[in-house]
C-alpha cells in the first residue's frame, strides 16, 4: 500500500467541555482539594489531570471513529457545518494534538497552514518575519534564501520589506503570510480557511496557486466553507458531521449532500429548545406556504412566536439574514422599522414580510437577537435557514448567480 | 549509457512513516527531532533577542541597568549600612559578581516559565517540539549576560582584581546557573498552561529564592562545613560561590558546594523534562 498518503483508523478526539466559568470553579477545587488530600491532588497534577476526577465525565467526542484513506497526489476537500471537527482533523493530522483513541499513519513531510502569518512578530521587519514565519512552519534557512525574491513579490510588499510588520496594512499582513505558507513545499499540504483573505484579488491569486500545489502532485487537504473553491479544486471531498465522517467521495456528490445536511431542520430544533425567548420560527414564501425555499425576487415572511416576554421590559426583536459565512446582510428590526409594541406576556406571534428579496441564489441564516432597548436578553445564531433559488428576475432569459456579488439589483439600461 | 542510467525511475523507496496515536504516562525525549528543529530554536532565540529591547529608548542598556542599580542598593544597604561581610573583597564587586549570573538565572527561570502561555498562538497552530521554547528563552537571556558581564570586567579592572587560574571554569558555572533555570523553568512552564496562578508565584518565588542564595552575604557565614555543602541543595548557592571563586579569587574552594548544587540541578532538569514531556500533549488543548 505504498500509494496511500494519509491513513486514519478509528480516529477520536476527547476534549473537556470547560468556558472559563467552569475553568474558575474547577481552579477553587484545586485548592481546596489541595488542602483536603494534598497527596492525590499533587498526583493528578503530575499527571496532567488538573481539573479532577470528576469533571473527566463533562467531555465531548470532536470526532469519532474516523476511518479515512487518502492517496498519494489527490486534492480532498473537508467539509462540514461548523463544529463538525474539520478543524479538529487538521490538528490532529499536523501534530499540534494528539488523537484520544484509534491512530493516523502518515507518509511523508507534512506541512500545515492552520492560520496566516503564524508567529509573525509585530516588532520585526517583514524581511525578519519572512525567515520567521518560514521556519516555524518547517522550512529550512536555505530554503527561505533561495525563495525569497519569489515570496515578497508574490505578497507584493517588496517596498515594505525593511518596515516593521505593525506599519503594514491587515491586507499586507494577510498578503505576506499567506506567499510564506504558499511557498512551502511538504509531500502533503493541510490547510485550513486561509483562502478567505485578503481583497478579492489576492484572493484569486491565493486560489491560483493553490490549484498550481494541486496539480503538482501533492497530497493536499483543504478545509473551507467556501464551496465554490473546493469544488474548483478538490477531485475528492469529505464531509463531517457532528465529528463523525459522514461521507467520502466526489467532490459534487459531496456538496450536495452538504448542502442538505446544512439546511436540515435538526440543528434548528436543537436552538429552539434550548431558547429561553423564542418557542418558534417559521418561513413562509410568497404563497403563505411554509418553504425553505424561496425564489429570487419574492417576498419572504418570517413568523417568530415568543415566550416568556415577561422577563423583558418593553420586548424587541431584530432579525437578521446573513450568508453563509455567518456575516450579517439584511437586518429586519421590529422596532426601527414598525416600532412595533410587543406584549409583555403570553406568547406572542410576529411576523415580517418582506418587500421583494433580492439577495443572489445561496444559502442564508437567520440569527435573531431579542432584548429591551440596548440590553441584548438573547442571541440565537443561525436559528434556521433557507435558500434563495435561481429566478429569472430581470426576465433576460439570464440567472443571476451567486458569484456575481450580495444582491441582484434591477436597473436601468440606456444606449445613446 | 549514462541517459539510459538517468532514464531508470527510482526505486520505489519507502516514505518515512509517522504514526500519530494517544500516548500514555512518560514519553521519551525524541533528541533526533530536536536536531532536526535546531534552527526554529535559533530564529526563535534571535527574536526573543531581537524584540526584546524593540521601542526602548535606552535598548540593551536595560540588561546592564538591572544588576547594576542592585549593586548600587545593596552596596549600600547590606555593604555599608548593615555591614555584611564580604569575604574580604570590596563589597560591590563581591555582589555584583553574583548579581549577574543571578539575573541571568532569574530572567531566565521568569521567561520560561511564560513561555508556553506567551506563545499560545504558536502553539495552537503549528507543530514543533514544544520544549523549544522554554529553552529559547533562557537562551536569549545570554546575550544579557554577555552586556552585564562587560560591566563586570570594567569594575575588575577598577578594584585591581586579577582572576586566578580558575577562571576557566566559569562556563561550567555558567552551565550550571543556565541548567537550574531550565529545569526549573521546565516545571512552571508546563505548569503554568493549566494554572496562571504560577505567573504570579514566580514573582515571589524569584524573590525569596534570591534572599535564599548568597547574592548579598557570603555563604562563609555558615561555617559549618557540612552545612555549608547542603547549601548547595539551592543550585545557584553553588553558581554564585563558583562565579565569586573563579574571578574574584575568593578563599574557600566551593567544590563540596558545587558538587552539591550540579547533582540537584541535574536531578531537576531531569524531573523537569519528564513532567514537560509527560504533559507536553495537554498544551495545544489546555493554553
Amino acid at each position: 500500500m505504498s500509494d496511500i498518503a494519509i491513513d486514519l483508523q478509528n480516529i477520536g478526539k476527547q476534549y473537556k467541555i470547560g468556558g472559563e466559568r467552569q475553568r474558575y470553579r474547577a481552579l477553587r477545587d484545586t485548592i481546596t482539594d489541595a488542602v483536603k488530600a494534598p497527596v492525590r491532588r499533587a498526583r493528578q497534577v503530575l499527571r496532567g489531570q488538573a481539573y479532577g476526577a470528576a469533571d473527566l465525565n463533562e467531555t465531548f467526542w470532536a470526532l469519532r471513529d474516523v476511518n479515512l484513506q487518502i492517496k498519494d497526489g489527490e486534492v480532498v476537500g473537508v467539509i462540514g457545518r461548523n463544529g463538525a471537527g474539520k478543524s479538529t482533523l487538521l490538528k490532529i493530522l499536523s501534530r499540534i494534538t494528539e488523537p484520544s483513541e484509534g491512530y493516523a499513519d502518515i507518509y511523508g513531510r507534512v506541512g500545515a497552514l492552520l492560520e496566516v502569518g503564524t508567529g509573525f512578530h509585530p516588532e520585526l521587519t517583514g524581511r525578519e518575519n519572512i525567515f520567521l514565519n518560514g521556519a516555524v512552519l518547517g522550512m529550512r534557512r536555505s530554503e527561505i534564501v533561495r525563495k525569497f525574491d519569489e515570496i515578497i513579490a508574490f505578497a507584493e510588499v517588496e517596498k515594505f520589506i525593511d518596515t516593521p510588520v505593525k506599519h503594514y496594512s491587515s491586507g499586507m499582513a494577510l498578503r505576506l503570510g499567506f506567499s510564506v505558507a504558499a511557498h512551502l513545499e511538504p509531500e502533503i499540504l493541510l490547510v485550513d480557511e486561509v483562502l478567505a483573505v485578503g481583497d478579492l484579488a489576492f484572493q484569486k491569486k491565493c486560489l491560483g496557486k493553490m490549484d498550481d500545489v494541486a496539480k503538482s502532485g501533492r497530497t493536499v487537504l483543504l478545509v473551507s466553507h467556501n464551496m465554490a473553491a473546493i469544488a474548483n479544486l478538490c477531485t475528492a471531498t469529505v464531509l463531517l458531521n457532528r465529528g463523525q465522517l459522514v461521507n467520502y467521495g466526489p467532490t459534487a456528490e459531496i456538496i450536495e449532500q452538504y448542502l442538505k445536511i446544512a439546511e436540515s431542520a435538526e440543528n434548528s430544533e436543537e436552538i429552539l429548545e434550548n431558547s429561553r425567548h423564542v418557542a418558534n420560527i417559521e418561513l413562509k414564501n410568497e404563497q403563505g406556504d411554509s418553504a425553505n425555499h424561496i425564489l429570487l425576487g419574492d417576498r419572504l415572511t418570517i413568523e417568530v412566536t415568543l415566550k416568556n416576554t415577561d422577563q423583558i421590559a418593553v420586548p424587541v426583536v431584530s432579525l437578521f439574514i446573513c450568508n453563509h459565512y455567518g456575516d450579517r446582510l439584511i437586518m429586519l428590526g421590529s422596532q426601527m422599522q414598525a416600532n412595533l409594541k410587543i406584549p409583555g406576556n403570553g406568547t406572542p406571534r410576529l411576523s415580517v414580510t418582506t418587500d421583494p428579496i433580492h439577495l443572489l441564489p445561496g444559502l442564508y441564516t437567520v440569527d435573531v437577537g431579542i432584548g429591551s432597548g440596548f440590553d441584548l436578553a438573547e442571541y440565537l445564531h443561525g436559528v434556521t435557514s433557507f435558500t434563495i433559488e435561481y429566478a429569472d428576475l430581470f426576465e433576460t432569459g439570464k440567472l443571476p448567480s451567486a458569484k456575481q456579488g450580495v444582491i441582484a439589483q434591477k436597473a436601468t439600461w440606456d444606449l445613446r | 549509457m549514462e541517459q539510459m542510467i538517468e532514464k531508470i525511475p527510482e526505486p520505489a523507496t519507502a516514505k518515512p512513516r509517522l504514526r500519530l496515536q494517544p500516548t500514555k504516562g512518560w514519553v521519551p525525549i525524541n533528541f533526533q527531532e530536536l536536531r532536526e528543529y535546531r534552527e526554529l530554536l535559533y530564529f526563535m532565540t534571535w527574536r526573543d533577542i531581537k524584540v526584546r529591547y524593540k521601542q526602548t529608548v535606552i535598548g540593551a542598556a536595560w540588561a546592564i541597568i538591572q544588576p547594576f542599580l542592585t549593586m548600587v542598593v545593596f552596596s549600600l544597604f547590606f555593604g555599608r549600612l548593615a555591614g555584611v561581610p564580604s569575604d574580604d573583597i570590596p563589597y560591590p564587586i563581591f555582589t555584583y559578581a553574583a548579581l549577574v549570573p543571578w539575573t541571568f538565572f532569574a530572567n531566565g527561570l521568569t521567561n520560561s516559565a511564560n513561555s508556553l502561555v506567551t506563545n499560545a498562538n504558536l502553539i495552537k497552530k503549528v507543530y514543533f517540539p514544544r520544549l523549544i521554547l522554554p529553552v529559547s528563552a533562557i537562551l536569549s537571556g545570554v546575550v544579557d549576560f554577555v552586556l552585564a558581564f562587560v560591566v563586570l570586567i570594567g569594575m575588575m579592572l577598577f578594584y585591581n582584581i586579577v582572576p586566578t587560574a580558575n577562571v576557566i571554569w566559569l562556563p561550567a558555572f555558567l552551565l550550571l546557573a543556565l541548567v537550574t533555570s531550565l529545569g526549573v523553568g521546565l516545571w512552571f512552564a508546563a505548569m503554568n498552561v493549566q494554572f496562571r496562578d504560577v505567573r504570579y508565584a514566580i514573582q515571589f518565588l524569584v524573590q525569596f529564592w534570591m534572599f535564599a542564595t548568597p547574592v548579598a552575604y557570603p555563604s562563609s557565614m555558615i561555617e559549618n562545613d557540612v552545612l555549608r555543602a547542603l547549601y548547595g541543595i539551592n543550585p545557584m548557592a553553588g553558581v554564585i560561590e563558583g562565579f565569586r571563586w573563579a574571578l574574584l579569587g575568593t578563599q574557600t574552594a566551593p567544590d563540596a558546594i558545587i558538587g552539591v548544587s550540579a547533582l540537584v540541578a541535574l536531578l531537576v532538569l531531569v524531573g523537569g523534562l519528564y513532567y514537560f514531556k509527560r504533559l507536553e500533549k495537554t498544551f495545544a488543548d489546555v493554553v
